[in-house]
């Protein structure tokens, strides 16, 4: 058991724990009868896909990934490059030391995942505000909540009619 | 300016959304002018983009100019398969919002410029699931759409519309997780989220393509799709969704929603992963197939069972999903099967845009839905008869319609991939769409009219007919039962039933330009003609 988790689970901890949230979320979406609780089933879900978004992202001993004097150096060099030619103007030595180059990918978690969960989260609270005021609305036309009341009074209302 | 079309496609319906918020809030009668003309400009902008990728091939366009692979930037990619698609998903925009030019009650008319709002938005996003040439940007614009049709399906007056929206809501969130779930495990194995990058990473690179993490993807990504696209198994959100929502909202989200949805799995199967990837695995063209038979016979089964007009259409979507995503996975990769869906999905466009105006205009002036209500409708209403019986005949797949020419090619896709049980599924799902609108003509021919005096009682005798109760009564209080629909009603219907026609005989033209878009396309398909 020790080395099951050692080998297996202990490596790709971040995957383990997104496959065990989805099918927690995606349980709670089929077999709660409450629609709020669905609604939490469904966020759970979707929690899960960011966390496993923003794990391939991770790299061992990785930093933020904001360039601090890269930018920098190259507006200014590409500055200097554009006025020479004229001649017209004389510009001072840059005295900035020129930052040691290192490949940047190297050092920086890989942004990318990050940026587009940024876009999923903004989606999943979108989605979330929009089953929140439609079960309002059906809270407010039915009076209940719970999924077998509501279907029992939608067919009351089928046959009535 | 003619390069910038691409991006004026969507920009259009999205600043006429932020215009109708801002002005369109005070004064209602503007609502309708804006949206009409950014959907025309769309329109224009669409037939100009399309027209570029039809005689210079495909091409890119980046907003902002931020080219991809290097960050995440918008790509839009046009291509003869979605330049066609773009000018579909623009007709049909247009016709459906001329339906909607009038409020049907004096509740919905408070509700205008939050429909059109959502309405345009809903067009930007199908648009931009059509146009983008990014995975991840796919994903976004399948939740605009969705998140807006939402918000359409619940804008109605019916008590049942919110739970039927509720439910879209839960599956198709669902659905579009799956989808980035999948996008995400191509993004661990390729390090891109461009369609075309990807592609050229999975044909390049054996190793990566054969790896467990893109069959996955590919997997993860085919069922949200199919979730969306409300395939067999996973329609369950569909008919509620589609009948209990306003007319006006139906006459958009029915035709184009799930249509765009099957695009989405064949731009999936052609432009990210490649048809020589997909068909290298045997087996599962059978397996699809199959399942999109019991989807063809399922969806034919249970719409001879529906009483309500809107709702019997509900089940025949289902099932010509299952014609088309059936034919897009015949043995081989199938050259007849591919352009024969691609075809299908315009001309089921618009077959169910010109049955679900019908169905509108029966049940917005005369508050009528149920099938057995019809009586007399041939006599009584002759333009909208005429309108019906065209779309009706194509989707029993009567020639020069656009149904015979689509089943045509699917057809004989199926012969030629040898699998005759799709090919059997098709035909006994024709035959029991003649059964269907066979049976809705003779009751429209012989049946009794039922204006003659009791009308307002006869609706409610029939007990299966009315969920949308304050709906209707505010219908037919005003309206007297079964009299010719308003002109604003019938042109989109009479336009409808022509470009049926008129997307039947020029199939010829249509096809080539699709059967261009798969030979454009870097996978080499092996019996090309």
């Amino acid at each position: 058991m020790v080395e099951f988790f050692l080998t297996t689970v202990k490596p790709h901890f971040n995957f383990w724990v997104y496959v065990i949230l989805m099918m927690i979320g995606l349980w709670s979406l089929i077999a709660k009868n409450n629609l709020i609780k669905k609604m939490m089933g469904l966020a759970i879900f979707q929690t899960s896909i960011i966390l496993f978004y923003v794990s391939l992202g991770v790299k061992d001993g990785a930093t933020i990934p904001v360039l601090e004097s890269y930018g920098d150096y190259a507006e200014k060099s590409e500055k200097a490059e554009k006025a020479e030619p004229a001649g017209t103007e004389v510009i001072p030595p840059d005295t900035t030391p020129a930052p040691v180059v290192v490949n940047p990918a190297d050092i920086y978690a890989n942004p990318v995942p990050h940026v587009l969960m940024l876009t999923a989260i903004v989606v999943g609270v979108a989605t979330l505000g929009v089953a929140l005021a439609l079960s309002e609305m059906i809270f407010k036309e039915f009076d209940t909540l719970e999924e077998d009341e509501l279907l029992r009074k939608i067919k009351a209302l089928h046959d009535d009619a | 300016m003619l390069e910038q079309l691409p991006a004026l496609i969507l920009l259009a319906p999205l600043f006429g959304a932020l215009l109708i918020g801002v002005i369109g809030l005070q004064d209602r009668r503007v609502c309708f002018p804006i949206a009409l003309t950014a959907l025309v400009i769309s329109l224009a902008s669409a037939i100009g983009a399309g027209m570029r990728a039809f005689t210079d091939g495909p091409y890119n366009y980046f907003i902002g100019g931020w080219e991809e692979p290097l960050g995440i930037g918008i790509a839009l990619r046009v291509d003869a398969l979605n330049g066609v698609l773009l000018i579909a998903i623009a007709i049909v925009a247009v016709l459906a919002v001329i339906f909607t030019i009038r409020p049907s009650s004096e509740k919905d008319a408070d509700k205008t410029a939050y429909f059109y709002i959502l309405f345009l938005l809903l067009c930007v996003g199908l648009f931009g699931i059509t146009i983008t040439g990014d995975a991840f940007n796919l994903f976004v614009l399948i939740e605009v759409s969705a998140l807006t049709s939402y918000g359409l399906v619940a804008i109605g007056t019916s008590r049942r519309c919110k739970m039927a929206a509720f439910h879209y809501l839960l599956m198709g969130t669902v659905g579009a997780s799956f989808y980035l779930l999948g996008v995400g495990y191509l993004y661990l194995k390729t390090g891109s989220l461009n369609m075309q990058d990807i592609n050229t990473i999975l044909t390049t690179n054996a190793t990566v393509a054969q790896s467990p993490g893109i069959v996955t993807a590919f997997i993860l990504i085919l069922v949200g799709i199919w979730i969306k696209m409300a395939f067999f198994p996973l329609y369950g959100w569909l008919p509620n969704a589609y009948s209990y929502s306003p007319s006006g909202s139906s006459c958009l989200l029915a035709p184009l929603m799930t249509k765009v949805s099957v695009y989405v799995m064949i731009r999936v199967m052609l432009s990210i992963f490649g048809l020589e990837w997909v068909f290298g695995h045997p087996g599962w063209s059978d397996l699809v197939v199959w399942l999109a038979v019991i989807a063809i016979l399922a969806g034919s089964i249970m719409a001879l069972a529906q009483r309500e007009i809107k709702r019997m259409l509900c089940y025949l979507i289902v099932a010509e999903i299952g014609y088309m995503v059936g034919g897009a996975w015949l043995n081989d990769p199938n050259l007849w099967g591919l352009t024969g869906a691609s075809y299908h999905i315009i001309a089921d466009a618009m077959m169910t845009l010109c049955l679900f105006l019908f169905a509108g205009i029966l049940f917005k002036f005369h508050g009528i839905s149920a099938i057995a209500d019809l009586g007399g409708m041939f006599k009584k209403m002759p333009l909208t008869s005429i309108g019906f019986i065209v779309g009706a005949l194509a989707m029993i797949g009567v020639p020069p319609t656009c149904g015979f020419f689509s089943k045509f090619y699917l057809i004989r896709g199926g012969i030629e991939g040898g699998q005759w049980e799709y090919v059997a599924a098709l035909l006994i799902s024709s035959l029991v769409n003649a059964v269907l609108f066979f049976r809705i003509f003779e009751i429209a021919y012989f049946g009794k009219n039922p204006a003659d005096g009791h009308s307002h009682d006869h609706g409610h005798d029939d007990h299966d007919s009315h969920g949308d109760d304050d709906h209707n009564d505010a219908v037919t209080t005003t309206a007297p039962a079964l009299r010719e629909a308003p002109v604003y009603a019938l042109i989109p219907l009479l336009a409808a039933a022509a470009l049926i026609i008129l997307v039947g005989i020029f199939n010829g033209q249509i096809i080539e330009l699709i059967r261009m878009a798969f030979e454009n396309s870097t996978t080499v398909v092996s019996n090309l003609r």
